[in-house]
């Protein structure tokens, strides 16, 4: 933790409170406990995450290139990154679309059951993933209420590419609508009137006016979407039938390797997708920085 | 002059007309409605309603025998216990990270800040994976446990472990948005009056936060008992011994024991109802008493 220089904590022993203002740059604080809160802040961090999640970099590093290149792109690994990365990106354009019409619905009209079904929005963070996946395994199996009625379409869901669709668009549904939602409520009803008494139709306004103040939390919610959804287990497991090369998931085949004791195998696929998902927070934090600021630019506009 | 005086009941009879700019068109409102409606019922609605339909299938006397059988008690036995080590472990970080980085100026606080929100980033099955490079057979402590007889991997420790990695950030997130919108006039105010650290934490700082406290931490806890990737890598499934509750649907899952799976698993979807029935509860709480209290809530 050497990216940490404390600044402004008062440690020469023949400092008085009379002298530190004058000495110090930030000035003398009253406020206790700042040594002790940021060593266990730290200590704990360390302990719990950092070290752990070094122990992967450490593993990483102890394979040969080759190795590494030969664990992390054999056939079947590629083609359960282009399931989990591919099924993401379906589901988190899904949220996109839908998550979007749902948070317009629950901002700008009233009906009965709002607040329930406001409330509800944020099941999947709430619902153990494991549970969620067998009900949508029931729903969507040939015998299930959903299913059955889309087998006589010729559409198979359960144990099929298309089941990692439906899991990963239920684990990221709340993203899209609770970035989307604040964003909407915020938004001045003037900027709408007024588009709308230069002659713009309400298309017109939605288009030019509504949507372009929206699109980065849009952006931002199918980025949290998609990053979740990458990671995903429990919820997709179950619903997925898991044939390699086919519907097997990259966590999936982590953790079949594991059980073979393949530790080097399976740590140099949670290298790349260690690599995705960090480089996906960077994108995130770059993606909020952006909305923020053009946020604001809107407010101190009007 | 007789012809204004006629025309202006007959413009104002139409106002209607005018908002029709600044809102959509009846048709297309209730095509939205319809559209968010069927998207929750499909996604949400019917599967939540699928858990408790399957779960009662066999009828009640089926549902409480498979919810009391002793495999199942063991496996709630230890959820809560779990839960019971892990969300109090991140309580007391969540209130110490969140005040060094609320109340105090220092140079790598954004770092920190991104640090801390890490294990929501990672996939749960890499937060089991660390935890076996480390403690497994060939991990770089594992040779030392065996030679010790301490058992971390496949036991209870490791299921803390892991729940505590995936559960690490909720109370701090909560916390620190809240902390930084409260400043430290407060806090100076009660100190300047002769209050010690403790004192202006329990009697000025505590009264303050308690609500945000208690959203993070109910949040922690739906997770630590819910969590199923990360538990799974580490925990070995030993039925009766290191089965949590989500590991325990999953085995009955797999036995086509489907209605008991789905008793054990109705008591996991009551438990995210209450989950948000408190949360939306402390969020109007909240909105009473401090409209900005709940920013960057979101995203979890």
């Amino acid at each position: 933790m050497h990216g940490f220089r404390i600044r402004s904590d008062p440690p020469k022993p023949f400092m008085t409170a009379a002298t530190l203002p004058l000495r110090r740059n930030p000035p003398f604080r009253i406020m206790p406990g700042f040594n002790i809160t940021l060593g266990f802040t730290i200590f704990y961090l360390s302990l719990i995450v950092l070290i752990p999640l070094a122990a992967i970099f450490l593993k990483t590093f102890s394979l040969s290139w080759d190795e590494f290149v030969h664990a992390a792109t054999a056939p079947r690994v590629m083609a359960s990154y282009r399931l989990s990365f591919g099924a993401s990106l379906i589901a988190a354009a899904v949220n996109v679309v839908f998550g979007g019409i749902v948070a317009w619905t629950l901002v700008r009209y009233e009906f009965p059951g709002k607040k329930i079904i406001d409330a509800l929005v944020d099941l999947p963070f709430a619902l153990p993933t494991a549970v969620a996946g067998i009900a949508l395994t029931a729903l969507y199996a040939p015998n299930g209420w959903l299913g059955s009625g889309l087998e006589q379409l010729g559409i198979k869901v359960a144990f099929t590419p298309l089941g990692v669709v439906v899991a990963l668009t239920f684990i990221g549904l709340p993203f899209v609508v609770r970035t989307v939602q604040p964003v909407l409520e915020e938004f001045e009803a003037e900027y709408e009137e007024a588009a709308a008494s230069l002659g713009a139709s309400r298309l017109q306004t939605f288009a030019h006016v509504i949507f372009p103040a929206v699109m980065p939390s849009l952006i931002t919610g199918f980025a949290l979407a998609f990053a979740r959804a990458a990671g995903e287990y429990g919820s997709v497991i179950f619903i997925a039938g898991n044939m390699p090369m086919v519907s097997e998931i990259t966590p999936l085949l982590i953790v079949t390797k594991l059980e073979q004791y393949d530790y080097a195998g399976a740590t140099a696929i949670a290298m790349v997708m260690l690599l995705v998902s960090f480089t996906m927070l960077f994108a995130i934090n770059l993606l909020q920085a952006w909305s923020r600021r053009r946020g604001q630019r809107l407010r101190t506009q009007s | 002059m007789n012809s204004t005086a006629i025309a202006l009941p007959i413009v104002l009879d139409k106002p209607a007309r005018v908002p029709s700019a600044t809102t959509e068109p009846v048709w297309v409102k209730v095509l939205l409605m319809g559209v968010a409606l069927a998207f929750l019922t499909l996604f949400l609605f019917i599967p939540l309603l699928a858990v408790f339909t399957e779960a009662l299938r066999k009828g009640v006397d089926a549902y409480f025998a498979a919810i009391t059988e002793p495999d199942a008690l063991s496996a709630i036995r230890l959820t809560l216990t779990t839960a019971a080590i892990a969300v109090p472990l991140n309580l007391v970080f969540g209130v110490a990270a969140a005040w060094t980085i609320a109340k105090f100026e220092f140079r790598g606080k954004n770092l920190l800040l991104t640090l801390i929100d890490l294990p929501f980033s990672v996939s749960p099955i890499i937060s089991g994976l660390i935890y076996v490079l480390i403690f497994g057979a060939q991990g770089w402590i594992g040779q030392w446990l065996i030679d010790h007889d301490i058992q971390i991997l496949f036991a209870v420790p490791g299921i803390v472990l892991a729940t505590v990695f995936v559960t690490f950030p909720f109370v701090a997130r909560e916390l620190i948005p809240l902390m930084q919108s409260q400043g430290v006039e407060e806090e100076e105010a009660a100190l300047v009056l002769g209050a010690n650290g403790w004192q202006t934490f329990w009697k000025v700082t505590l009264p303050n936060i308690k609500w945000g406290l208690l959203y993070g931490v109910i949040l922690c806890n739906a997770r630590a008992m819910g969590e199923f990737g990360a538990v799974s890598v580490v925990s070995g499934h030993i039925r009766g011994e290191t089965n949590t509750m989500p590991l325990h649907v999953e085995i009955l899952y797999n036995e086509y024991n489907f209605s008991a799976a789905f008793a054990v698993a109705s008591l996991l979807a009551l438990l995210a109802l209450a989950t948000l029935a408190i949360k939306s509860f402390i969020e109007w709480r909240i909105y009473r008493g401090a409209p900005e209290a709940l920013q960057g809530e979101n995203a979890a």
